[in-house]
């Protein structure tokens, strides 16, 4: 039988006698793998975005806000119901074994105002187990004490961005700066956190202790309220265990009978995000599937192309079966040529996708990243297009009688 | 030594109501070494029958046998390979590939029993000196004359070392003078190297140069002789 080497180098010589008609055949191929990269570029960056979110947001947390989370229509939703007190956080911390720390948080919106500049922003009661919580470290300065807490004392950590639109470039540690027209003391500025998922500025935020904000800035409707609880489980196999030990501890401490429902929820924040990065993988899918239908189009190119060039070449088939050809030996060639098309479409489509996925970031703003995986799939897959569409012909083209291959006009 | 045997071999093409017979039990014997004309009015039968003789084609009825083997047994493949081992072909119209060069052409069928590429090329070149084409390895056939053209493809036809050529009409598109040299290329391959050649042609004069005369009319053997 013929080997490969020549075999491809007969493909390529008959590719190269109608260039144009190669080229176009190509161009199908080069659209499809483009698009299929370039899809799944979309789709990874924006999955990859969830999942560097995510990693802001702290990891193995739970959060426990007041209201059922199964509420019907007779619940007013979320934080209708106060039920929530720092207590109930204290009692968490001390008798959830899987848990590792706990952050109460009682917060509002309020003006902060330094000299005579002032800024709206949200400002957050809670203990010093925030930075712990949501691995949020402070950047300069303290962070709040337990003795802060205890006495409900008047100081304030800073978000960056805060600090950007109050201070210039003064250095906010040790002034004082007004809350609801009650001056706080400056004892620290939190470390740079980003955006969180929603897209919204963390940075923009402002930290009393707890006590300070119940008794001095929002008020409370019932003694120790406060509006959630930030809860980090131990590590991620913890995750599963706090929330049933935080279940059953909060059922307990509001006295809730065993057939009744919850007065809280307690929400998994990494199952929440984990949901949304399958959603944009289900996306990402779905964008590769409706670009791989470019990709079959393109392979239905190669195919009636190749018909065509086994009509034209009949004659050339004939000579070559007169010579000695096999059934194999014609078979390969067509097959080879189909290849050899969709494999340059595909390396083509290759530089293509990843050039038109910078030009989507660029243009677009979208985060795109072509992954190695992606690009081998789709250079495998236009090769398999290439056998598929390729082999009818060829098949067609090895059962040819040599005599009539001979005589075709 | 029977090197090709037709038993009552039969081609027929259905054409509508009625049949037609291209051949009509043909049975003939031919030896290793003979020089055979094949000669008979357009449509009587001759390039069907070099088409089975060529295993390029089967016969409706009948056996045909290639050195004894019953070429009506083998699969297609099977007759591929004895076409590129055994059978050189010369067709009127020369067959070459286009867009290949001489040189090339005449490695094809080498290409497909596997010798490596310095001794095809190396065949490839004594076989067009063969047929005196040296100098012209690198021509492609749109640059050669219907002669040089047909050189290539006895060259073609040689350079496997088959020990039978199948001429159909080989010089039916050259003039006289180039139709002599062609024929003398024949007899010398004949006479020096032993190869059997069988030759379909209209013309007496080519049809001088064998040993041996088959006529044939509508499909049917009607004469077979000696020349002296
Ligand atoms: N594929 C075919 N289908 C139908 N009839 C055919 C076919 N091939 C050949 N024939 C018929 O068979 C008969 C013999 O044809 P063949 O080609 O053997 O003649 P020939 O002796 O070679 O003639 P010429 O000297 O003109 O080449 C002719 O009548 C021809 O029409
Ligand atoms: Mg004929």
């Amino acid at each position: 039988m013929i080997s490969i080497p020549w075999t491809a180098r007969i493909a390529l010589r008959a590719l190269k006698v109608n260039k144009m008609r190669s080229a176009l055949t190509m161009l199908g191929i080069i659209i499809g793998v483009g698009a299929v990269i370039a899809m799944l570029a979309v789709g990874t960056g924006a999955s990859r975005q969830i999942a560097e979110q995510m990693a802001t947001m702290g990891s193995n947390l739970l959060i426990i806000l007041p209201g059922s989370q199964t509420s019907g229509g007779v619940r007013t939703g979320f934080g209708g119901q106060t039920t929530l007190t720092l207590g109930d956080a204290e009692a968490i911390q001390r008798e959830c074994q899987a848990v590792q720390d706990v952050a109460p948080i009682h917060n509002g919106t309020a003006q902060v105002v330094y000299g005579n500049l002032n800024w709206s922003t949200g400002v957050m009661g809670t203990t010093g187990g925030m930075n712990d919580v949501r691995d949020w470290p402070v950047g300069a300065g303290r962070p709040i004490t337990d003795e802060d807490v205890r006495s409900a004392t008047k100081v304030a950590l800073l978000g960056q961005t805060v600090v950007d639109n109050l201070f210039g470039g003064i250095d906010p540690l040790d002034q004082i700066v007004r809350i609801k027209k009650i001056p706080f003391k400056v004892v620290g500025v939190m470390a740079v956190k980003g955006q969180s998922v929603m897209g919204q500025d963390q940075d923009d935020a402002v930290f009393v202790p707890v006590t300070t904000a119940q008794k001095k800035l929002f008020g409370t409707s019932f003694p120790g309220m406060i509006r959630q609880i930030m809860v980090k489980a131990k590590s991620a196999r913890d995750l599963d265990p706090a929330e049933k030990q935080v279940t059953e501890l909060l059922r307990q401490r509001h006295h809730i009978g065993a057939k009744k429902d919850d007065d809280f929820s307690v929400r998994n924040l990494t199952q929440m995000m984990q949901a949304a990065e399958q959603q944009t993988q289900i996306m990402t899918l779905l964008l590769g599937a409706i670009a791989s239908v470019s990709l079959l189009v393109g392979g239905i190119g190669i195919m009636n192309i190749m018909l065509v060039s086994v009509t034209e070449r009949t004659r050339e088939i004939g000579i070559r079966m007169a010579i000695g050809a096999k059934t194999w030996d014609i078979r390969l060639q067509f097959i080879m040529e189909a290849i050899i098309l969709s494999l340059i479409g595909g390396t083509v489509g290759l530089i293509a996708g990843v050039t038109g996925s910078q030009i989507l970031s660029v243009v677009a703003g979208w985060r795109t990243i072509v992954s190695p995986f992606s690009a081998l799939l789709a250079f495998a897959f236009s090769g398999i297009v290439g056998i598929f569409f390729g082999f009818y012909p060829a098949y067609k083209a090895s059962l040819l009688n040599p005599i009539d291959a001979l005589r075709y006009e | 030594m029977k090197l090709i045997e037709a038993r009552g071999i039969s081609k027929i093409y259905p054409l509508g109501e009625i049949e037609l017979k291209a051949l009509d039990s043909v049975s003939v014997t031919i030896e290793e070494g003979e020089f055979l004309a094949i000669m008979g009015p357009s449509g009587s039968g001759k390039s069907t029958f070099m088409n089975i003789v060529g295993c390029l084609d089967i016969p409706t009825a009948g056996q045909y046998l290639l050195e004894g083997v019953d070429a009506g047994k083998l699969g297609r493949d099977e007759l591929a390979h004895i076409r590129n081992r055994k059978l050189g072909f010369v067709f009127q119209g020369f067959n070459l590939l286009p867009r290949t060069s001489a040189l090339e052409n005449v490695e094809l069928p080498m290409l497909y029993n596997g010798v490596a590429v310095k001794e095809r090329r190396q065949k490839a070149y004594s076989a067009l000196k063969t047929v005196g084409l040296e100098g012209r390895e690198n021509h492609h056939p749109n640059q050669l004359s219907g002669g040089q053209q047909q050189r290539v493809a006895i060259a073609r036809a040689i350079v496997n070392r088959a020990p039978i050529i199948l001429a159909d009409e080989p010089t039916g598109n050259l003039d006289t003078h180039t139709s002599r040299e062609i024929m003398e290329l024949f007899q010398k391959l004949n006479g020096e190297a032993g190869i059997t050649v069988l030759l379909v042609t209209h013309e007496p004069d080519i049809a001088a140069y064998s040993r041996r005369v088959i006529r044939f009319l509508d499909g049917r053997l009607v004469s077979d002789e000696k020349m002296q």
